[in-house]
């Protein structure tokens, strides 16, 4: 919350998320995705990123947004987590962006759907809203998620309303 | 500063080495106590000990090994003869050098711990020898008696050097064996394992390439690496072995100690002490086999007394013996002590609430036996309470799971137990099948596929049967369960599912690759199969390793991720293998035991069990209910050029079965009917069935018995015969005689 944050800036659906810098290891346009059979449909599935097997994660349905369109190409996002590395699955890559503290602002607490459990703070920049993404909250939502039984119908993330 | 603790780490390493061969040398002693080259080699290592502490300012240490040292030169000296008491003395000398090195591993000060006991026992002990000098001075009750086991960090080999801080402490023989080998760091050599699975799986992706290239130069160096990385990979590999001997050192102390404990006579034999395994699964056995050993010690071997009213020899035997075979170690356990009381293991299992008193009743000696292994069945109270064996081996059978291994029990009253442990050689690289299945490709671990079987070509022989979901293969006079890999992952969309699971898949290419799991086979059915290869196994993140059916992933050669199939979690998934608890242990498949027969296992119309045997069994087949005839009062349908009896299964128990059917019958009209279709003697007979359950192999001298879990009637085809083809039938019998 102080001043002058680094925040690396990126584009999901029509919404424009942040996180710190330091989460952010790498972003990458194209690398190929084996998929994971009986996991939850937002498990987008494994990739090699010189010789280190992550997973991906696609963030459109970890927030309920509509799917990509086949041809668009994602752009995975490379995080350090507790877990290791993770990847996310976005649309575009922004700039780094170090909006000031007079724009910041806490999430509306109107927000629906997923958005509400992973967005807490927003920074209002001149022609549009970024929203801040708690990875630790996303994180610690899929572990919990996963680490309950694979049902064979978890398609998408549950969130406690 | 840094030099000195260089110094004292060297110390600690070396006395670390020297007490692990110095705990065998005293066992050693003890039944070879005139061996003047034994004591030597005592009376060495104690004196470098003692030398190196005073050298390093450990002045209790220094105490505690001078005392020791000087009962061993009345040894030396021949004024003293080795008995137990004083051997139980030098043993705990060697506990308490090997506490207080391990405090200067941890502190960097030897501790304050309290040794006077131990000095005055060592005094007492040298006072004996000394005959008269010191009459009788110690008359307290000062038994060394050996303290539990503490489980003690045995690392490094054994015998290495000697250390070089006392003039006495080397022999010229020992350092020139010794040169020949180096100590490694561990880590060492785990990041090199790394590095060599990096590098094969880019010569993978190179020797790919190079199946494209034209290029006679490029191709031939792609070999030569390819030939270079094998080596360098069964090179590094053999680096991390270690023999199992490392581990087994410390047993014959733990045996004695324990022996003395419970007042046992016991001799351990070991074989295979080279037998060699990878580092890490090497740790990761230790302390399942230190308890398999207690156990069989403190609850399988009896006392000297119960063994001489049993006419057995006072002395119990226990056998560790290790042997590779099959690409793994073999590990068995084996004593001949008491065997395992089945009876108050049923009790125990009954008392906690694991099995009901009906089914134990019914319970087969070999179901009995794996209740040992259910978690909740070990708990602490059991150590008490029964004088059968069940400590912890829920915990000793998880860790050998957990490295990939197996675990399987013998038992017979008054023989003795074996344990048999079979485990991988390697964890991290691994040979495997490499399967594609709708476009996805995955790996099978090798050790686990038996054999490939063409699916059109069974079709063509008509060996694969059909009733609803469950596929099944004729396999030279076994029914194996298919398992489809596509609609078991539901790469398919769930209407192709359906539909092909209704109609025969006759199109369908394919291959079935034959697979065991904890004793049972089943067959897989995939695509296409790719080829065999290494690969590096790579853990999966805990975000997907719930799912249980896949064991890891790796890299394959076009720089994908593959998925490594956990064969027997797709097992269970797919009920081939049911019940964790009541699974059978590996055992050879092909040689039944006698009474034991293979059964196929139905239900009838209130999920009532029935089991035949399946070398009576035919063919399993469907009828449409309109196609059901009735001759004479009785159900028969027509069947190729026969007519064949039907039989409603549930109608061979004494209640209810007739209201059952009545009720049925209208809804049934358009429903398939299961049939299981027996032939004796040439003439057959239609079982109708609700579902066909599973095939398992099975002890068919009690009816009914429990398998898995369910009250199972095992059926008397011969009974079943006469009730069907009765000779007031004439009808039947002149159809039949067609």
């Amino acid at each position: 919350m102080s001043g002058g944050r680094q925040l690396s800036s990126f584009v999901v659906h029509d919404l424009l998320f942040g996180i710190d810098v330091q989460e952010v290891q790498e972003a990458i346009r194209h690398l190929e995705i084996t998929r994971v059979p009986l996991c939850p449909r937002l498990i987008a599935g494994l990739l090699n990123l010189r010789g280190q097997i992550i997973t991906a994660i696609d963030l459109r349905v970890c927030l309920d947004l509509p799917e990509r369109s086949p041809a668009q190409v994602p752009v995975n996002l490379i995080l350090r987590t507790q877990e290791g590395l993770l990847s996310l699955l976005v649309d575009e890559i922004g700039a780094v962006l170090e909006p000031g503290q007079d724009a910041f602002e806490l999430a509306p607490s109107t927000l629906r759907g997923q958005l509400k459990g992973f967005i807490r703070e927003i920074f209002k920049m001149p022609d549009r809203l970024l929203l801040i993404l708690d990875t630790k909250r996303l994180l610690a939502e899929l572990l919990s998620m996963t680490a309950a039984a694979p049902s064979r119908d978890v398609t998408a993330l549950q969130h406690p309303a | 500063m840094d030099e000195w603790n260089d110094i004292v780490k060297e110390f600690l390493l070396e006395s670390d080495e020297n007490l692990g061969q110095l705990d065998r040398d005293l066992i050693e002693l003890e039944s070879n106590p005139t061996s003047r080259e034994i004591l030597a080699r005592i009376f060495r290592t104690v004196h470098t000990i003692k030398g190196a502490s005073g050298f390093l300012g450990f002045t209790n240490l220094g105490i505690v090994a001078h005392a020791g040292e000087n009962l061993l030169s009345q040894l030396r000296d021949g004024k003293l003869a080795v008995n137990s008491e004083i051997a139980s003395g030098l043993l705990s000398l060697v506990d308490a050098i090997r506490r207080m090195l391990s405090e200067i591993a941890a502190t960097g000060k030897e501790g304050d711990g309290d040794y006077t006991a131990l000095l005055e026992t060592l005094r007492r002990l040298q006072g004996k020898g000394q005959a008269g000098e010191t009459p009788a001075t110690s008359t307290g009750p000062m038994q060394a008696t050996p303290e539990t086991p503490a489980p003690t960090p045995d690392t490094g080999r054994p015998r290495s050097a000697a250390g070089g801080t006392s003039e006495l402490a080397t022999s010229h023989s020992q350092v020139s064996a010794e040169s020949l080998s180096l100590r490694v760091d561990v880590h060492q050599l785990d990041k090199l394992m790394d590095l060599v699975g990096e590098l094969v799986l880019a010569r993978n992706q190179i020797l790919q390439i190079s199946y494209r290239e034209q290029d006679p130069a490029f191709v031939a160096s792609s070999q030569r690496l390819n030939l270079i990385t094998s080596e360098l990979q069964e090179g590094v590999a053999k680096a991390r072995m270690q023999p199992i001997g490392n581990v087994w050192q410390q047993f014959p102390r733990l045996v004695r100690d324990l022996g003395i404990g419970c007042r046992k006579k016991v001799r351990l034999e070991i074989s295979g002490n080279d037998t060699e395994l990878d580092k890490s699964v090497l740790e990761a056995i230790k302390d399942p086999l230190a308890h398999l050993v207690r156990n069989a010690v403190d609850h399988g071997i009896e006392s000297p007394e119960e063994r001489a009213a049993a006419g057995k020899p006072e002395e119990g035997r226990l056998l560790l013996r290790a042997f590779h075979e099959n690409g793994q170690v073999n590990i068995e356990i084996s004593d001949d002590g008491a065997g395992i009381d089945l009876e108050r293991v049923r009790q125990k299992a009954i008392d906690q609430r694991l099995i009901t008193a009906e089914k134990a009743q019914v319970m087969e000696d070999r179901e009995t036996l794996s209740l040992i292994f259910l978690p909740g069945f070990s708990t602490a109270k059991t150590v008490t309470n029964i004088s059968g064996r069940g400590v912890g081996m829920d915990v000793v059978k998880t860790n050998i799971e957990r490295v990939g291994g197996m675990v399987g029990l013998d038992s017979q009253r008054g023989l003795g137990t074996t344990v048999r442990i079979r485990i991988p050689l390697t964890l991290a690289i691994i040979s495997a099948l490499m399967v594609t299945v709708s476009g996805e490709r995955y790996a099978i671990p090798q050790p686990d596929v038996i054999e490939l079987l063409q699916l059109d070509d069974l079709e063509r022989k008509t060996q694969i049967d059909r009733i609803q979901g469950v596929t099944v293969c004729r396999l030279r006079g076994r029914l194996l369960p298919l398992v489809f890999l596509d609609s078991e992952l539901q790469l398919k969309s769930p209407s192709m599912d359906t539909a092909s699971s209704l109609k025969p898949q006759g199109a369908r290419d394919g291959t079935v690759v034959v697979l065991r799991t904890h004793g049972r086979q089943f067959g897989l059915v995939v695509d296409q199969v790719n080829d065999i290869q290494e690969i590096v196994v790579k853990p999966l993140s805990k975000l997907i390793r719930a799912a249980n059916i896949f064991a890891g992933a790796t890299i394959v050669g076009d720089g994908r991720v593959s998925l490594i199939l956990d064969v027997h979690g797709l097992a269970l998934r797919s009920s081939v293998v049911s019940d964790p608890g009541s699974r059978n242990d590996e055992r050879p498949s092909d040689a039944l035991a006698p009474h034991r027969e293979i059964l196929l296992v139905f239900e009838g119309a209130r999920r009532e069990r029935f089991a035949v045997p399946l070398r009576q069994v035919t063919r399993l087949e469907e009828f449409p209910s309109l196609a059901v005839e009735e001759t004479g009062g009785r159900d028969v349908t027509q069947y190729g050029d026969e007519i064949l009896p039907l039989i409603q299964i549930s109608e061979l128990l004494p209640q209810g079965g007739l209201k059952r059917k009545a009720e049925t019958q209208e809804e049934s009209e358009r429903e398939m009917l299961k049939v299981v279709v027996c032939r004796k003697n040439g003439s057959a007979v239609g079982l109708v069935v609700e579902s066909i359950v599973d095939v398992v192999e099975h002890d068919v001298r009690k009816d009914p018995c429990v398998i898995q879990g369910r009250v199972t009637r095992i059926l008397d085809l011969e009974q079943i015969f006469q009730q069907a083809l009765p000779p007031a039938a004439p009808v039947m019998e002149m159809e039949l005689k067609q």
